[in-house]
């Protein structure tokens, strides 16, 4: 990777081309270098840190390095040994918090009362998004049955279930999944009243069955009279389901669930993904490869293979609920994971609304942060199990970038606010993403000790606009339909994600900061002409004579060039 | 006349088009001299037409008396025609063989293509040599204007009048010309304006096994130094190939002889490996089939990235030494008419903010590539899909075109042109209804009186509307040297070449659109308070009364 920093304690000294001098401070929550010779300063969040590593010493002194959740990599030279080991047994005890208080959420203050934090974290609600789908409905209600988190502690307290299913119906059916994760609805698809539903693997070994699980998955086909039957999706290779027999889970036996149909999508689990992604990084990460090496690197690391595989899953998802009008039940192992991703890709693909910004937060929210996606454990917020860590999150947001990338006109916001979420994933400044359920949430009493991201995101919307965005072209496809040709997947991995601090790759201008700053002068182009319009027409009469700069209203223009730049405001 | 002999059956009803991400089209086939087409008689939908020259092979195949036949074209394109009836559709078949084989340049639609245009600018007189000198002459004057090769006999493959150092006689010319390949003596590629520094380029030294030498040859390119300085010389060949040329009576410079001149090896591939590897990219992009792990392993596979690759860092070599070290170069390979004209070309991109235009591009184009001697004819002569054993094909301009995309992608605001101009060169060079790319050099072309008996493609693009066209709505003139990163992360493929035809684009185009329009609409809002303001200002200076803000 690049050598971005250089440097020593407080000495001079300069190894590489792109090293600088300067001093190095070690605060309760970030890392700050501050070059000596131009007061510029670079600071690193230590929850942004995941590894440091000490190598051994060398003429000009102890090397550090440093490496980042965000992918950012920076080289520490400091001159004394014995100073270096300080900071780097210092850094070893600060990055690993063990308790939740220790985060940078509570103690992060950005000068805000309680109000303001209050109506922040009330700015999605979960409710009304189902409300927008049109549930509670005459086949979908709302049940209190999860309410004290009883019957299924990783699952919110809300949960949209078919009018049909009766309480012992759900709590049995509990009993049969995995974590007690039972098939509740995530989308409604209100034009053809087809669910996506969403649970956990059922707990069938070879044989075991249960009536109250099948009645269930009876209860959702019956909700939908479009359809007879209801797909269910294992996202799972099938050999891994087959394993997880042995071990009493396992998937549905098509015999005994009358009315489903099955199928298997092959998504690889969290490991595999963990460990894919580590070759990339390698693979790209490396200087002065031949192409060669690039390429057989980038196949063999298997990334773009496990996106495409996400991607074609949600396309299926798509096709099931918005062609044939069939409800679908998505699962994986545990169903925070795959099924996660695949149901929140696939509501992108079908509803126009989640791929505004606002619209994305909620869906963010609901089929991640409220469905238990294991934030803490993903991501490493405390000292954990390394085996759980897995860039699962991270993989849908390179998901979305792609079909960012194939429909630019479709999404409200450009990649800038995606790596922004990705950025504060990581950092643990605010509270939305910390803990592993919404019930460890409510005991941390993050509402009311922490900032939610979303209001910071809002208030900065102007920042991550997509100037291409036209809402009219998602009048006209409302369901888009990416193609997954190996080829279609583009740039081949996603720079400004994974090289986003080593600028010595990219493009060197960008299409998308030339097009921003033009639609700023336009803007501010805007209010001049108003101004001298408004000056014009003060004038005296005498000089009506002179030829009126006709057609200078700006909405006219506006909207014949394309309802698109609307998005703005 | 001659076509009517190779047209079997003109025209047939009936006939079903398939192509790609479009709709089928059900009309008449027609075949004319140089043209397929087919057309349907209404008014909203779109003709075929397709020059018989842009054919690189076909395959036919029957159901019952159904034919179809898959066309396959120069420009990458894949087209599918069913044809009721046997005899018709193998009368058709053979009929497109030949037309689209046809060995005499004469034949060519070029010379029988009127333009239904009208000519403001001839482009056969656009980019001539003395007027490129004159550029120099400003500049500086230790050039000069030779017309040695006047009758091209001193080397066929040079226009009659090469640039060449102000001291140096058409004598010393003619000896040095014996000494080089083809006798394609030392000549001015580019003149470095910043710095005086100068590229030059040539064909490989005849050394052969006994180490001839050339005083001449020496004193030609000494002649390109400052005192006391050293120049590079950069072989396109690694340093084994040159030493086996030494064999066939070619070489290298020796450093005994050439003591002032420290030379540069790189490995850049040759005709028949290139066309090659174009051969096996577009399969891997036609195969919709493949999984991810296939895909990247046959693009792998077909090394045209690594080519890509290669290329560029050699002329970014060459530019370094020029711009950086300030040190003059001299460039050849072999003949010195393909990878020689690839690294001078693609220097000059780099260094030279004048050939980031399309005025200037196209007289890079001219100088380094049609009057520096590519053999067009020779290497376009088939494209990726032909069943015919490649002779003297390849896609060396293609790889050219493909390099200055890559550069055009990473610095996206300082080319005054579009992709779509590199994709025009790109067509026109395998088919096109002009005469510019006929021909394998300025003595060919003279010879074939291409001048007066064809239309310059250069003629249509410098209209107007075509210009327009060609135009990159981002561009903002730089006047700065552009270093483009060559490491293969920052490389990709030409999906504007390569997978033109393979997905739809609507998507992509109507952003781009978009894009456009945001341009657009800031030019007219900000021509708007201009003219408003100095409306206002008049009225200011007429009555003194009145301030504007």
């Amino acid at each position: 990777m690049f050598y971005t920093q250089l440097y020593s304690q407080e000495k001079h000294l300069s190894l590489l081309n792109k090293s600088t001098n300067g001093t190095l401070y070690l605060t309760a929550t970030h890392l700050i270098f501050v070059e000596s010779s131009s007061n510029n300063s670079t600071s690193i969040l230590h929850h942004h840190i995941a590894s440091v590593e000490k190598l051994s010493l060398t003429t000009t002194g102890c090397p550090l390095v440093i490496q980042c959740r965000n992918f950012r990599v920076v080289h520490f030279v400091v001159q004394r040994e014995r100073d270096c080991h300080d900071i780097y047994s210092s850094l070893l005890r600060l990055l690993r918090p063990v308790s939740y208080e220790e985060l940078y959420a509570f103690s992060y203050n950005p000068k805000q009362n309680d109000q303001q934090r209050e109506e922040g974290w009330q700015l999605i609600d979960l409710g009304a998004e189902f409300e927008r789908m049109g549930v509670p409905c005459d086949q979908w209600q709302l049940t209190d049955v999860n309410r004290d988190y009883k019957v299924c502690e990783t699952y919110p307290r809300d949960l949209y279930v078919p009018i049909t299913a009766s309480k012992p119906i759900i709590v049995g059916s509990s009993k049969f999944r995995s974590k007690g994760r039972f098939p509740v609805l995530t989308y409604f698809y209100q034009e053809k009243k087809a669910a996506v539903c969403r649970c956990s693997q059922p707990l069938s070994g070879f044989s075991a069955r249960c009536l109250e699980d099948e009645s269930l998955l009876q209860a959702i086909s019956k909700a939908n009279h479009n359809s007879r039957f209801v797909y269910v999706m294992d996202t799972r290779p099938k050999l891994n389901a087959l394993a997880n027999r042995a071990a009493g889970k396992g998937y549905e036996n098509e015999d005994n669930y009358s009315n489903i149909r099955f199928q298997f999508v092959g998504i690889e689990n969290i490991h595999v993904m963990r460990t894919s992604l580590q070759k990339l990084l390698e693979v790209i990460g490396t200087r002065s490869l031949n192409m060669s090496d690039y390429l057989v690197g980038l196949e063999s690391s298997g990334w773009l293979r496990h996106i495409k595989a996400v991607v074609d899953a949600a396309i299926f998802l798509t096709k099931a609920v918005t062609v044939e009008g069939a409800s679908v039940l998505v699962h994986c192992s545990d169903g925070w994971d795959r099924t996660a991703q695949v149901c929140s890709l696939g509501a992108l693909l079908m509803d126009p609304y989640y791929r505004t910004m606002k619209g994305f937060m909620v869906l963010i929210e609901k089929d991640w942060i409220s469905f238990g996606h294991k934030f803490a454990d993903r991501c490493d917020q405390l000292d954990g199990d390394p085996k759980e860590v897995s860039p699962i999150f991270t993989q849908f947001l390179e998901c979305v970038w792609q079909l960012t990338e194939q429909f630019p006109q479709a999404f409200e916001f450009s990649e800038w606010f995606l790596l922004q979420i990705h950025e504060h994933v990581h950092s643990c400044q605010y509270g939305n993403f910390l803990g592993n359920n919404q019930r460890q949430r409510e005991e941390l009493q993050l509402r009311e000790r922490t900032h939610s991201l979303w209001a910071f995101l809002m208030s900065e919307k102007q920042n991550y606009l997509n100037p291409f965005y036209s809402p009219a072209y998602s009048e006209v496809h409302p369901v888009l339909a990416p193609s997954t040709l190996p080829y279609n997947f583009k740039s081949v991995f996603w720079r400004n994600m994974y090289h986003q601090f080593d600028r010595s790759m990219h493009p060197r201008q960008s299409i998308l900061k030339a097009i921003l700053t033009l639609r700023d002068n336009s803007r501010n182009a805007e209010s001049t002409l108003q101004a001298l319009e408004t000056l014009q027409l003060q004038l005296p009469p005498a000089t009506s004579r002179l030829p009126h700069s006709g057609g200078t209203h700006k909405p006219q223009r506006s909207a014949a060039a394309g309802g698109g730049r609307g998005g703005g405001g | 006349m001659e076509f009517a002999e190779l047209i079997k059956t003109p025209r047939v009803d009936g006939v079903v088009l398939h192509r790609p991400f479009m709709p089928t089209v059900e009309g008449t086939l027609c075949l004319t001299g140089h043209h397929l087409i087919l057309s349907s008689r209404q008014d909203n939908t779109e003709e075929l037409w397709l020059l018989h020259s842009n054919i690189d092979s076909i395959e036919k195949r029957f159901v019952g008396s159904l034919g179809t036949i898959i066309v396959k074209c120069k420009d990458l394109r894949v087209i599918q025609l069913d044809i009721p009836g046997m005899e018709e559709c193998l009368n058709i078949a053979s009929s497109i063989e030949a037309l689209s084989t046809l060995d005499s340049v004469s034949l060519m639609y070029p010379f029988f293509y009127r333009p239904m245009f009208e000519v403001i600018e001839d482009g056969w007189n656009s980019f001539l040599p003395e007027d490129a000198f004159k550029d120099l002459e400003s500049m500086t004057d230790e050039w000069r204007l030779s017309d040695v090769n006047k009758d091209f006999s001193v080397c066929p493959s040079y226009p009659p009048l090469v640039a060449v150092p102000k001291d140096i006689d058409d004598d010393t010319l003619r000896k040095a010309a014996t000494f080089r390949h083809s006798g394609r003596f030392p000549v001015l590629s580019y003149y470095h304006k910043k710095n005086g520094m100068v590229m030059m380029r040539s064909g490989q030294p005849l050394t052969g096994t006994n180490g001839r030498r050339c005083k001449e040859d020496e004193k030609l390119i000494n002649a390109t130094l400052r005192p006391g300085k050293r120049g590079y010389i950069i072989d396109t060949r690694t340093i084994n190939v040159a030493q086996q040329a030494k064999a066939r009576g070619g070489g290298f410079e020796s450093e005994a002889n050439y003591p002032q001149w420290r030379r540069i090896h790189k490995a850049l591939e040759r005709s028949n490996v290139l066309q090659e590897s174009l051969i096996k990219l577009v399969e891997a992009c036609n195969d919709q089939s493949h999984s991810m792990d296939r895909w990247l392993s046959k693009l792998e596979a077909s090394s045209w990235q690594t080519h890509v690759k290669e290329i560029l860092t050699t002329a970014c070599l060459a530019a370094q030494c020029i711009d950086r070290e300030g040190a003059s170069v001299l460039v050849h390979g072999t003949e010195g008419t393909d990878s020689t004209l690839q690294v001078t070309s693609l220097a000059q991109i780099i260094l030279d903010p004048a050939c980031r235009t399309i005025r200037g591009f196209q007289g890079l184009v001219e100088r380094e590539w049609l009057q520096a001697g590519h053999p067009f004819q020779q290497r376009c002569a088939q494209s990726a899909y032909s069943n015919s054993k490649p002779r003297q094909e390849s896609p060396v301009f293609l790889l050219f075109l493909d390099c200055v995309w890559q550069i055009l992608r990473q610095f996206p605001c300082s080319f005054e042109f579009s992709e779509s101009f590199l994709v025009l060169l790109f067509e026109h060079a395998y088919a096109s209804q002009f005469g510019t790319f006929l021909g394998n050099s300025t003595a060919e072309r003279t010879r074939l009186s291409l001048p007066e008996k064809t239309v310059s493609l250069w003629s249509w693009v410098n209209r107007p509307q075509e210009l327009e066209r060609l135009t990159n709505p981002l561009y903002e003139a730089n006047s700065l040297v552009i270093w483009p990163s060559v490491a293969p992360q920052s490389l990709l493929l030409w999906e504007g070449v390569f997978l033109r035809w393979n997905r739809s684009s609507r998507c992509l185009d109507e952003a781009y659109e978009e894009m456009v329009h945001i341009i657009e609409y800031n030019k007219e809002l900000q021509n708007k308070v201009n003219s408003l303001r100095r409306q206002l200002a008049q009225l200011e200076t007429e009555d003194p009364l009145l301030q504007t803000p």
